[in-house]
């Protein structure tokens, strides 16, 4: 009604001719202005960034792209002063997968194929299998995955752990650590809220150990002592020993993100439930569990994203993941003399790695947010 | 919780520590039966022996005829060193980027944003070795040593930053300085005839400034003499690349704790300091820095204590801390390997603990006051 009213009333209005309109700035200048040329400071802070950008992008440009060598098999077609990719492009095999024999490779893309089609599911905007997914990927994916990887069954001659290597195994471990972190993780969050005195002190004293040591003794640990505390005769393979002192080591951070969760859980959901005559375990399975792990998955996945770069450290070990790789490949008589390039290598393959998982969090957060 | 535990629940628990006692015994039983095998010794008592190694870089003297136990010292001592000189910049560095992270300068903000990305989602473990082969041992011979500022040195043997010389009085000097410089805040909020001294304070580490001014004798500067440099201090490389990739490395994390705690203060906090004519500096200072400041406490605390944790990884680059001597050297030459490991535990859980109970305080102390 008022609508039209208003609009009568505009036709009924006398005739004005319409004033000349100012010229609308052009956009990229109007953009310019506000977010680069504001203030005086403002543009003093763009003038400098500006010059510190021109001395240092095109000499890195030039040493990456312009001077650069990707082509040949011998440092001989490398130049003096640009970067010598050859190096990266010939170890290629080994940074990606060790020394996994070249035969057998075809048995990584048929693990990584199972494990793709359980995680499916989880990248579909509306589903109902989540939790479905969830929990094939952390018990029928990794041991299908693992029995594809080493082998030892009709068909699958076995491909010996110490082959393994580079970033198949930052992934390998990664994944067996995060299936083994996250059920224990759970099990210490649970123990910290616990009621039964007991089981709260040795859960508190549990994380609170293992979050306060570095890694590194963690890993030593498992390389130097636990041989000495198996039953005489009795040897763990390497690979073992450090994945179960990540897992250990990993849980603690686990259920430090599991009890935020927890606590994000309000206290009438499970007087609710119990009221309603459920016991505890059935309490926390079908009631708080399922909330409480729904709003820590972003952190949950920033637990992943630092257990995958902490990973590397198993190099000190002596085990050869990708940063293992690139140091043996540096040795390397041939090749001596490409730490620069080495390095940027493998800083960029996590990077690329660690970027998508969190940008991945990121979304799954940011879905949250649009539903809550 | 209105639900009770049931009897047979408080039953059960006991059921575990009996399982996990049972367990620890298991273990313990089997070391011993290993130990006795390798026919090793056991115990803490090789702390007195001597230890007849070398330590490249000490805080304190050492020689090696010194035991394993003040091995343990002069480690302690550099883990120490590096941490809170990596804490420190860390701190500083992780509050400038994350101030130009909000900055309304796009380019800017976006270079913060692609620095935080970068260091954040790389191992800091690559970052640290990065900056030891591909940074400090691509640099010049000392003969053509990078100057500095302040007459500091940089070549391949690492930093040669000048030192003061204080003459006899030196003790007494530093002592002073180190107090005036903790009185400070003190006196900051010691009161005086019903107001506070306030920034009259400020005169304490300006008088410590004026002393240490007139008590320096001479400064020196490092000089290249010979084949070597004489006079300043040397931060060996080891150092440096440690310090740098933990610094750096915290910085990125510390600068998203930063901008998440600037952003958490209320807009109206910062729009009602401006109508009040405050100019935007005295904003960020006095009124969104000192409420951004009790969001940042806790996080803060883990990141400190993420450093000092990682602070281990110099065995990576061979800078001699408490994990590249005890879990190196000393196991290799005493074989005493569980308690090595006991005692690198030990001190990383005690320093862990003491940060902590130290920020606890602190928080407590800046934490809002709810009534």
């Amino acid at each position: 009604m008022s609508g039209q009213t208003s609009a009568l009333r505009r036709l009924s209005a006398p005739f004005t001719p319409p004033k000349r309109e100012p010229r609308a700035p052009w956009p990229p200048a109007e953009w310019a202005k506000r977010n680069l040329f504001g203030s005086v400071l403002n543009t003093a802070l763009t003038l400098i960034t500006l010059a510190a950008l021109a001395l240092t992008v095109p000499p890195l440009v030039r040493w990456a792209v312009t001077n650069a060598t990707i082509t040949g098999v011998t440092r001989a077609a490398c130049g003096p002063d640009g970067a010598c990719w050859t190096f990266i492009r010939v170890h290629l095999p080994l940074f990606l997968v060790g020394r996994y024999p070249a035969d057998e490779r075809w048995r990584l893309g048929a693990a990584a194929l199972v494990v793709i089609a359980c995680a499916i599911p989880l990248f579909r905007r509306h589903t109902r299998h989540a939790g479905l997914s969830v929990i094939l990927l952390l018990t029928a994916a990794p041991v299908l995955a693992g029995v594809l990887l080493a082998g030892g069954v009709p068909g699958l001659p076995a491909v010996d752990t110490s082959l393994w290597g580079g970033l198949l195994l930052d992934v390998v471990i990664s994944y067996v650590v995060v299936a083994g972190s996250l059920p224990l993780g759970v099990l210490l969050a649970l123990g910290r809220r616990s009621q039964l005195p007991v089981v709260r002190t040795l859960s508190v004293g549990f994380i609170e150990l293992w979050r306060g040591v570095p890694l590194l003794t963690v890993l030593f640990m498992s390389a130097v002592m636990v041989p000495l505390f198996m039953p005489g005769g009795v040897s763990v393979d390497r690979l073992v020993r450090a994945m179960v002192a990540l897992v250990l080591f990993n849980a603690a951070y686990m259920a430090e993100v599991v009890r935020g969760g927890l606590q994000g859980v309000q206290s009438g959901q499970d007087e609710a439930a119990f009221s309603l005559g459920l016991h505890w375990a059935q309490v926390q399975t079908f009631v708080v569990l399922p909330q409480a792990l729904r709003i820590v998955v972003p952190g949950i996945i920033n637990t992943v994203v630092d257990l995958f770069k902490d990973v590397t450290l198993v190099t000190i070990i002596g085990l050869t993941d990708l940063l293992g790789a690139v140091d043996q490949a540096l040795k390397d008589p041939a090749w001596l003399g490409f730490a620069t390039e080495g390095y940027v290598f493998s800083a960029l393959m996590f990077f690329v790695c660690c970027f998508a998982m969190s940008a991945y969090g990121r979304s799954v957060e940011r879905r949250m947010g649009a539903r809550h | 919780m209105i639900q009770r535990p049931s009897p047979r629940a408080r039953a059960a628990q006991w059921l575990l520590l009996l399982a996990v006692v049972a367990v620890a015994w298991y273990l313990g039983a089997n070391a011993a039966d290993n130990l006795a095998a390798r026919n090793m010794g056991s115990g803490f008592g090789f702390l007195g022996d001597t230890a007849n190694f070398d330590i490249p870089f000490k805080l304190i003297p050492w020689s090696d005829e010194d035991t394993y136990g003040r091995a343990l010292l002069v480690c302690t001592l550099n883990t120490l060193l590096v941490s809170v000189l990596s804490i420190a910049v860390a701190t500083v560095l992780g509050l400038i980027v994350g101030i130009m992270r909000l900055s309304p300068n796009w380019l800017m903000r976006n270079i913060a944003l692609a620095f935080i990305e970068l260091i954040r989602n790389t191992p800091i473990l690559v970052q640290i070795i990065f900056w030891y082969v591909a940074v400090l041992q691509t640099l010049p011979p000392p003969r053509q040593s990078i100057v500095l500022p302040a007459g500091a040195l940089l070549n391949i043997r690492g930093v040669y930053l000048p030192t003061i010389d204080t003459g006899p009085h030196g003790g007494a000097l530093a002592l002073l300085v180190v107090l005036l410089l903790a009185a400070t805040p003190l006196l900051w909020r010691l009161p005086l005839r019903g107001r506070r001294i306030g920034a009259w304070a400020l005169a304490a580490p300006l008088a410590a400034l004026v002393a240490l001014a007139a008590g320096i004798e001479h400064v020196e500067i490092p000089v290249m003499r010979g084949f070597n440099i004489a006079g300043g201090v040397q931060v060996p490389p080891e150092l440096a690349a440690l310090w740098a990739g933990l610094s750096v490395y915290g910085a990125a994390f510390i600068a998203e704790i930063v901008r998440a705690a600037i952003v958490s203060v209320p807009k109206g906090q910062r729009e009602a300091a401006l109508s009040l004519g405050l100019r935007p500096g005295q904003v960020l200072r006095k009124v969104v820095l000192p409420q951004a400041l009790r969001v940042m406490v806790p996080p803060l605390t883990s990141q400190y204590l993420n450093i000092i944790k990682s602070s281990s990884l110099g065995a990576a680059v061979a800078y001699p801390e408490l994990f590249q001597i005890f879990a190196g050297t000393v196991m290799n030459q005493s074989g005493r390997e569980i308690e090595t490991i006991v005692i690198l535990m030990a001190i990383f859980l005690t320093i862990s603990l003491l940060t902590s109970a130290f920020m606890n305080w602190y928080n407590r102390r800046v934490a809002l006051v709810e009534r």
